[in-house]
């Protein structure tokens, strides 16, 4: 197993037709995706990657029986089309889209408080790179020959860090069960305490790595729930030793404004919780490999 | 993005919230005669900096004649405010603000922020405005007073009257206290605000409720569709760097250090700088090229480097995903050529066609030290510099 999209995960992509959405697409589909179609307002009818388009998601849904989604909406509309694919059904959205206004993100959430929990759409990132199931599945924009199949769940906010790290554990050797992008933002669809009670509920998952960094109280609550709820071991990497106070590190929620956020105050209070720390982002792989054996 | 307090005040004063008369003054003459078209018998000359601290820092001075005035106005226009938020260059004066002094008899403290937790927009209140804060949160965390706003159907009047009863506003001001409070709710909402802040917030001896300073921020990602936003940008308040790089499509955060870097990607840009701290250097910017990686941004990412003359060493660390490193090879082989670097550059490139990236720079003509790992290439970047620095 593996968690959130596997092998037979029926997918679609909104803003298909985009350069983007296509580049993305035909490397999911060569990764071996279940991509089953796409939607762009306006174009439905007509076929792209071999692929059928629809105007709006509940065509695409009720025709093809998809239940994931993948967005490469331009961040003015990827507010909207999180909330069209919710209402169509669609179980799993990952927003990919960089730039979603914070009070957007924080509508969607609260637009989606209208389901009951088995109806409720997950919803990952926006400003992420997406989910990776190595030799099942991808749904993101990530390189997927990097990750190896196995039984390490990898959770982060960063892309790259994240493919820094998967190919550290490559190197040794280590596999990954499912690898998942929260991404950089404020308010994001899923926590990493969303994602670690996934993966301790996954039997293909034996250790979680999760890659944070300062600002915002994401981290240091997994921490707690980590601590409360887990049997698995997690190993924790916080990027952002060296960012000043008040500044914005490239993703809009990468800021230290409170007590708590930034790295040096995360690593202690993880260390707490029992999280085992990877001193440096060189040994992440080092560390896991110690947590293993 | 943030604006200045005459910026601020005026979309308050837009939005029905009382502000003392002021206007702002870009000469001693200009100031001159504005003081006297306020009128009173005494005024506060502020310097309109992107700082708090102001006070402290000699940027605000009351005058208690109109001379005093342009003679304040003198001494503040086109020097450079230090406070403590604006780092040792501090933040050059272009213009100030000139207002009536207040009466005070109340100084309150408002202020609306992102929760990120609840993901809600939190108002704290406090009895002890004219402090930050922190200060607030250190010496009188007893005084302070929270309450989570639900955005979906915002704020409720019985909300901003507990706020106002609860800061003891006397009974008659609590419904103009109250109003002050959801007016600054409205502004955060429909602005899309990340930070709005009255520090103070007075009530003044003949009972006006005016919000006697304000700093508010914005969230870049909204500018888009907010244009009476967008034009308050004044770029005089930004690090010259940053400006560039924003004007570029190019995330970049200038520090203090001597070892400049180009990476891809928010995360492994903070993990790279912590490798250089950890190695035992300090790193002189955080810049992250994007994801892509395309040869033009790192030409740009190396003009802009390069011209910071703190810089002594530059490290380059790209991980190549999608794209091939290969070809960011040959992007950087191809910068160079446009640019000349004379300090040693350290180049550590990882992922898809790794082997292939590093023959290609090898081969070429340009002048580096070839790394390994993030590790290697912090080591290399900090032995590098104290080479520099021994010469």
């Amino acid at each position: 197993m593996s968690i959130l999209i596997d092998e037979n995960t029926k997918m679609i992509v909104q803003g298909f037709t985009g350069k983007i959405g296509s580049f993305h697409a035909q490397e999911m589909l060569e990764y071996g995706s279940n991509l089953v179609g796409g939607v762009t307002p306006g174009k439905g009818g007509s076929t792209h990657l071999g692929l059928p388009v629809f105007n709006t998601v509940k065509d695409a849904v009720s025709e093809t029986g998809a239940e994931a989604s993948i967005l490469f909406v331009p961040p003015s509309f990827a507010a909207d089309s999180a909330m069209e694919a919710a209402d169509a059904g669609i179980k799993v959205c990952v927003a990919i889209t960089d730039g979603i206004p914070a009070h957007d993100m924080i509508r969607v959430k609260r637009y989606m408080r209208r389901y009951t929990k088995s109806e409720k759409m997950t919803m990952i990132g926006p400003n992420c790179a997406g989910i990776i199931s190595p030799g099942k599945a991808m749904m993101g924009i990530m390189p997927g020959h990097i990750y190896k199949k196995g039984n390490v769940g990898i959770v982060g906010r960063s892309g790259t860090l994240g493919y820094e790290a998967a190919s550290q554990m490559k190197a040794l050797d280590i596999g990954v069960s499912t690898s998942v992008g929260i991404g950089g933002d404020p308010i994001n669809g899923s926590s990493f305490r969303d994602i670690l009670s996934r993966f301790e509920e996954d039997p293909d998952t034996d250790v979680i790595l999760m890659i944070g960094e300062i600002g915002g109280p994401q981290e240091v609550d997994a921490g707690q729930f980590a601590k409360e709820n887990m049997k698995k071991p997690v190993v924790a990497y916080i990027a952002g030793l060296t960012a000043p106070k008040g500044r914005v590190m490239g993703h809009a929620g990468a800021i230290v404004s409170a007590y708590g956020e930034s790295a040096v105050e995360k690593v202690e209070l993880l260390k707490e919780c029992g999280v085992t720390i990877s001193k440096n982002p060189s040994v992440i792989g080092d560390t896991i490999k110690s947590v293993i054996s | 993005m943030d604006i200045h307090e005459y910026q601020a005040k005026k979309i308050l004063s837009d939005f029905g919230i009382g502000i003392p008369k002021g206007g702002i003054a870009y000469s001693p003459e200009n100031a001159e005669y504005k003081a006297k078209e306020i009128g009173g018998s005494k005024w506060v000359v502020k310097a309109q900096v992107h700082s708090g601290a102001r006070g402290k820092a000699g940027g605000i001075i009351i005058c208690k004649d109109a001379l005093e005035v342009a003679q304040a106005t003198d001494k503040l226009l086109g020097k450079k405010l230090v406070t403590n938020q604006t780092g040792p260059a501090g933040k050059i004066i272009n213009r100030v603000y000139i207002e009536e002094a207040s009466d005070i008899e109340k100084e309150l403290y408002l202020g609306l922020v992102f929760d990120r937790g609840s993901e809600c927009i939190m108002v704290v209140a406090s009895t002890e405005g004219g402090m930050s804060v922190e200060e607030i949160s250190s010496e009188k965390p007893e005084t302070i007073i929270r309450s989570k706003i639900e955005v979906a159907v915002g704020m409720q009047e019985f909300q901003a009257r507990e706020i106002a009863f609860s800061l003891g506003i006397e009974p008659e001001l609590v419904s103009r206290t109250a109003d002050v409070i959801r007016n600054c709710y409205r502004v955060f909402s429909e602005l899309d605000a990340t930070m709005v802040e009255i520090n103070p917030l007075v009530i003044t001896k003949d009972k006006h409720v005016f919000a006697l300073d304000c700093k508010m921020s914005f969230d870049n990602n909204a500018l888009f569709r907010r244009n009476e936003v967008s034009e308050l940008r004044d770029k005089s308040q930004e690090n010259p760097s940053e400006v560039y790089a924003s004007d570029r499509g190019l995330n970049y955060v200038g520090l203090d250090g001597n070892i400049g870097n180009i990476i891809n990607g928010a995360g492994l840009a903070m993990a790279s700088m912590d490798m250089i701290k950890l190695a035992g250097g300090e790193p002189a910017n955080f810049l992250d090229v994007g994801g892509g990686a395309t040869p033009e941004k790192i030409v740009k990412a190396f003009k802009l480097v390069s011209s910071d003359e703190k810089v002594k060493v530059i490290l380059v660390n790209i991980f190549a995903g999608i794209n091939r490193c290969d070809w960011i090879a040959e992007g950087i082989v191809q910068a160079l050529d446009q640019i000349k670097i004379d300090m040693p550059l350290v180049i550590r490139l990882a992922g898809t066609n790794v082997e292939k990236g590093n023959q290609i720079l090898r081969d070429s003509k340009i002048n580096y030290i070839e790394a390994l790992s993030l590790e290697d290439a912090a080591n290399k970047a900090v032995a590098a510099l104290k080479d520099v620095e021994s010469n």
